[in-house]
């Protein structure tokens, strides 16, 4: 379908196309800019375009293709590096240098990759859509390939293929591809829905075990600049106990995504396989085209549904949910729609609750159990949580993790306030470490909190008479809290202690409590509070 | 395609800097114009948005002698691009490039778009070599990293413009490569001005400079850094310099962005600005950094007064997110005395991890900073605490703090006309540690 453009504003094109559905791809201009129909109104199709407009003019031509925008979801995905529109980001370096001009369409997935597959079905089988009728190895996992037709199979590959090949033919010369395209804003349902049960291992203290994440569970991380949310996601990025990790830099810092590839390629998992190896990265950056940002989560999010489906263990991985907001705000402004609360459209709720509801577990056809479990990093302006992005996160979270500016400031790393941070489902997760790890678990849980909380009333007492001004069991208290936050809670990131098993957090939670103990002890027995303080901080070390 | 210049005299309306112009043939979005006044004076503008044959021209300049009957419109057919060459070193311009310092222009070798292109993520050198600036809170504390954006936070009536003069005077490598500072400054005074021109007269021409003053035109405000960074990717990236950008007020570019878009009767967001102020700030900010297997780069320095002091308002806080960290200056610490007066509580560089220690600037780097930043933030907790109830309610360890952090200002931070070069506040660092018998382990 061809027609011209008729009006330009920015990266909103009006074209005079008719009969076009909404979200579906359009390519404008002489140039083939790409984007998608965002508002429909009998006299004028309104474009959302991906890149950058400049240049563009009125009557250069607009081609509409009837179908939306979608991703190559196929074997090959795992290691990519993609922008929001899932273009490969080397592939692009590879066309126009280190900077990023307007570009020839490029493959997501390459298709002359050699693979080994392994065919589960002979000539003369019947395939029925959705079906499993084969496999290759991709990196550590095996790859089973779905059919997306039914019917007799008239010819079977085996062994040596590519992408580019069919690797199936039917009877009636219908043929089945390795790969397939799946529309972006469009989940993927690959079977039964199911409750999380598993918790999801961060390596994280202060999330495994005050506020742990289950496999399935969708974790916001609310913070203002500089509290640690992007050094937090990619921390757990490279530990999570999870098969796949799919990480989306959305409209965040290119020396961000810099650090994270270089770290991603020289580090290694368990297997000694490099961590690129497991992951899936989608980088559109503050500086890449804003609807391209705001296609960034969907089309990252797909690709992860695609591998849960398999049976996996997924986690998507965004920073930041915000910079999605805001995208949609500008695009919305840009239509002239009515604005909601602080200019975002009335529907950025029910859009973030949608999205957000593409977590969970699944239980495949083959009656394996795949989880598709969030992070979300949120940045409310001024740190202010009130606002409408937090808010509408928070009705469909799980666990919440907010970070405090002043944490951050005094260089508490992971800055997670623990008061008001938290995690339905901390009972799950301590039933499950108390039946793995340790029986005392949940008492020690309840251990900590109880002096974090009687540190904090204590507080109000110190800032009025003084240290000086406690009682010796008061002290001692504060002695212990000190301990409980600045050795246990606090987690460098950049240390080797970045990343700990639950055994060892349950080991140095208990390490803590029993010295408290002691002390509290020592004390009733008329020890010397300078002394026994003495003998902690050298037991301590 | 076009590919010919038009000219028009059908100018419809005329609102701010913002003008319409009507039955124009094939327009392009980002083209440049030349507009021709009655009297003569010619002004450039830009193609903003166009509707079917109606133009939206953004004009460079003060629309205030342009009419209706009688104003041209040339269209160009081309975006608005910055002349490239070596020899803009040593050499001032106005916010529409051109030279203010009587010399005639230079001969371009090329020609670039200044709206640039995005560095590709994958294609970034990840930033691991410091800057020197000369100044301990900054170089022992939050070391600058080239390829970083860093910015400065000040308040009004702070002398944020000396320490901008100070550091366009003595930032250096630490280590080899050629060093050059562009300078972009942005809704001057004539004061302001010509201190800086006397800072640049003293400095050999290692630096470019741009000049947009109070009076000239807003939308010259948007233009500027711009131009500044289109020149600073030249030189990184095809003549292998390392390029700091030295932008200053940003909070006089956010306004003039807030002024536009007023006058284009968008729907304001916080306090008034864009709801795209992000995107745009993004759209500077995101220039700086470094390229793989490529020398030179490009490192950020903006400057910016938070309205009301306060580091919530939407020009501190965008800019927050958006950079590699920041340096705070505080009224407090200006009021004690200290020059530079930077607070560094809330201060941090976030690059500074892996630009620091053996081989880089010293191995013991690393410690040394946290040690100093942990021991000042605890005293400065407990100045509060003594506040309340008195420094006799402290234990007496607390008062050894508490002293350490007023002498960690007077030494560390203050530090006036000195320069210090790294291994100077380092050791200096040290020293002060070692008379309150706090040492490295
Ligand atoms: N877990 C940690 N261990 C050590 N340092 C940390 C940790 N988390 C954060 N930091 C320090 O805080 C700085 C800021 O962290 P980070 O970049 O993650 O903030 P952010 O919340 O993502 O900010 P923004 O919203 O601006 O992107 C880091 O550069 C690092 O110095
Ligand atoms: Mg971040």
């Amino acid at each position: 379908m061809k027609g011209v453009v008729t009006s330009i504003s920015g990266a909103t094109v009006c074209v005079d196309l008719r009969g076009l559905q909404l979200y579906d791809r359009v390519y404008v201009g002489h140039a083939r800019l790409s984007g998608e129909v965002v508002h429909l109104e009998k006299q004028r199709t309104t474009v959302q375009v991906f890149e950058d407009t400049h240049g563009l003019s009125v009557g250069e031509p607009a081609e509409g293709t009837r179908a939306p925008l979608t991703v190559a979801l196929g074997p090959g995905l795992l290691g990519g590096i993609y922008d929001g529109l899932q273009r490969s980001l080397p592939g692009l370096q590879e066309q126009s240098g280190a900077f990023i001009r307007t570009t020839r369409p490029l493959p997501s997935i390459d298709l002359e990759k050699r693979w080994e597959f392994i065919p589960s079905k002979r000539v003369g089988d019947a395939i029925v859509k959705g079906e499993v009728y084969g496999s290759v190895r991709e990196g550590h996992l095996a790859h089973p390939l779905y059919a997306t037709l039914t019917g007799e199979l008239v010819k079977v590959a085996a062994g040596d293929v590519c992408l580019a090949e069919p690797l199936l033919t039917l009877k009636g010369g219908e043929q089945q591809y390795g790969w397939q395209d799946w529309p972006v804003r469009r989940p993927r349902s690959g079977g039964q829905k199911r409750p999380a049960e598993r918790p999801l291992i961060t390596g994280q203290r202060c999330i495994d075990f005050l506020f742990p994440l289950l496999k399935g569970g969708v974790a916001i991380i609310p913070g203002g600049f500089g509290t640690g949310k992007t050094v937090l996601e990619q921390t757990i990025a490279k530990f999570a106990d999870t098969d796949v990790v799919v990480y989306v830099g959305c409209g965040e810092r290119g020396n961000e995504m810099a650090g994270l590839l270089s770290e991603f390629r020289e580090l290694q998992d368990a297997d000694g396989r490099p961590l690129l190896e497991r992951t899936i990265i989608v980088a559109n950056t503050s500086n890449m085209p804003v609807a391209a940002r705001e296609s960034s989560i969907f089309t990252a999010v797909t690709m992860a549904e695609y591998y849960r489906d398999m049976g996996y263990d997924v986690l998507f991985l965004a920073d930041s949910l915000s910079r999605w907001a805001e995208a949609l705000r500008e695009i919305s402004s840009s239509l002239e729609e009515i604005p909601g609360e602080e200019g975002y459209p009335t529907y950025l709720g029910s859009r973030l609750a949608s999205f957000i509801e593409r977590a969970g577990v699944v239980e495949t056809a083959s009656g394996k159990s795949g989880s598709l479990s969030m992070i979300l990093a949120v940045s409310p302006p001024g740190a202010d949580f009130s606002e409408p992005v937090t808010q509408a996160c928070l009705r469909s979270a799980g666990a919440f993790y907010l970070l405090d500016t002043s944490l951050a400031h005094s260089r508490h790393f992971p800055a997670i306030n623990w008061t008001q941070s938290y995690s339905l489902f901390a009972e799950r997760g301590s039933a499950f470490f108390r039946q793995q790890v340790a029986e005392s678990w949940p008492q020690l849980q309840r251990r900590c909190r109880e002096i974090l909380q009687q540190e904090e009333a204590l507080r109000e007492v110190v800032e009025v008479v003084g240290m000086e001004g406690l009682q010796d069991r008061d002290r001692l208290l504060m002695h212990a809290a000190e301990r409980v936050r600045r050795d246990f809670l606090c987690q460098n990131s950049f240390s080797a202690d970045a990343y700990a098993t639950p055994q060892q957090t349950l080991e140095r939670i208990s390490a803590i409590v029993e010295r408290y103990d002691q002390a509290l002890q020592q004390l009733d027995a008329g020890t010397l509070l300078s002394e026994i303080l003495k003998g902690q901080d050298d037991a301590a070390g | 395609m076009r590919l010919a210049e038009h000219c028009y005299r059908s100018i419809s309306s005329i609102r701010g800097p913002l003008v319409f112009v009507e039955k124009v043939f094939a327009a392009r979005i980002g083209e440049t114009v030349t507009l021709r006044a009655p009297d003569g004076t010619l002004l450039e503008g830009e193609v903003l948005k166009i509707d079917g044959q109606e133009v939206l021209v953004q004009v460079f300049g003060e629309t205030s002698g342009l009419d209706l009957e009688k104003t041209s419109v040339t269209f160009h057919d081309a975006v608005k691009r910055a002349p490239l060459s070596r020899d803009c070193l040593g050499r001032i311009f106005n916010g529409a490039f051109e030279p203010l310092d009587g010399l005639p222009m230079f001969i371009p070798q090329r020609w670039e778009a200044v709206s640039g292109a995005p560095i590709n993520p994958v294609a970034r050198e990840y930033p691991r070599e410091m800057i020197e600036t000369g100044f301990s809170a900054i170089d022992g504390l939050n070391t600058l990293i080239k390829g970083q954006k860093l910015p400065i936070f000040s308040c009004a009536g702070l002398p944020a413009q000396q320490l901008v003069a100070r550091i366009l005077a003595q930032a250096r490598l630490s280590g080899e490569g050629e060093f050059i500072v562009v300078f972009v400054a942005l809704g001057l005074s004539y004061h302001e001005f010509s201190f800086f021109e006397q800072t640049l007269q003293q400095m050999p021409s290692r630096f470019v400079a741009f000049f947009n003053l109070a009076g000239e035109p807003v939308v010259e405000r948007l233009l500027a850094p711009r131009l500044g960074l289109t020149v600073a990717e030249d030189l990184a990236f095809n003549h292998q310099m390392d390029v700091l950008v030295i932008v200053s007020d940003m909070t006089n570019y956010c306004d003039a962005l807030r002024e536009i878009s007023t006058s284009r009767e968008e729907l304001p967001g916080r306090r008034g600005y864009p709801g795209y102020m992000y995107s745009d700030l993004a759209s500077l900010y995101e220039r700086a950094g470094r390229l793989r297997d490529r020398p030179g780069s490009v490192t950020m320095l903006p400057v910016l007064t938070m309205p009301e002091d306060d580091i919530t308002h939407p020009i501190p806080d965008l800019t927050g997110y958006i950079t590699e960290g920041q340096i705070v200056l505080s009224r407090e610490m200006q009021q004690k005395g200290l020059f530079p007066p930077i607070d560094v509580l809330p201060c941090l560089s976030r690059l500074m991890q892996h630009g620091i220690g053996e081989g880089q600037t010293r191995g013991d780097h690393r410690q040394l900073a946290n040690l100093l930043y942990q021991r000042y933030a605890k005293g400065r907790e407990l100045r509060k605490l003594a506040a309340v109830v008195g420094e006799e309610g402290l234990l007496e360890e607390d008062q050894q703090i508490l002293a350490f952090a007023d002498r960690f200002e007077q030494r560390f931070v203050h530090q006036g006309e000195e320069r210090r070069d790294i291994y100077a506040s380092l050791d200096l660092g040290i020293e002060l540690l070692k008379e309150f018998g706090m040492e490295l382990s």
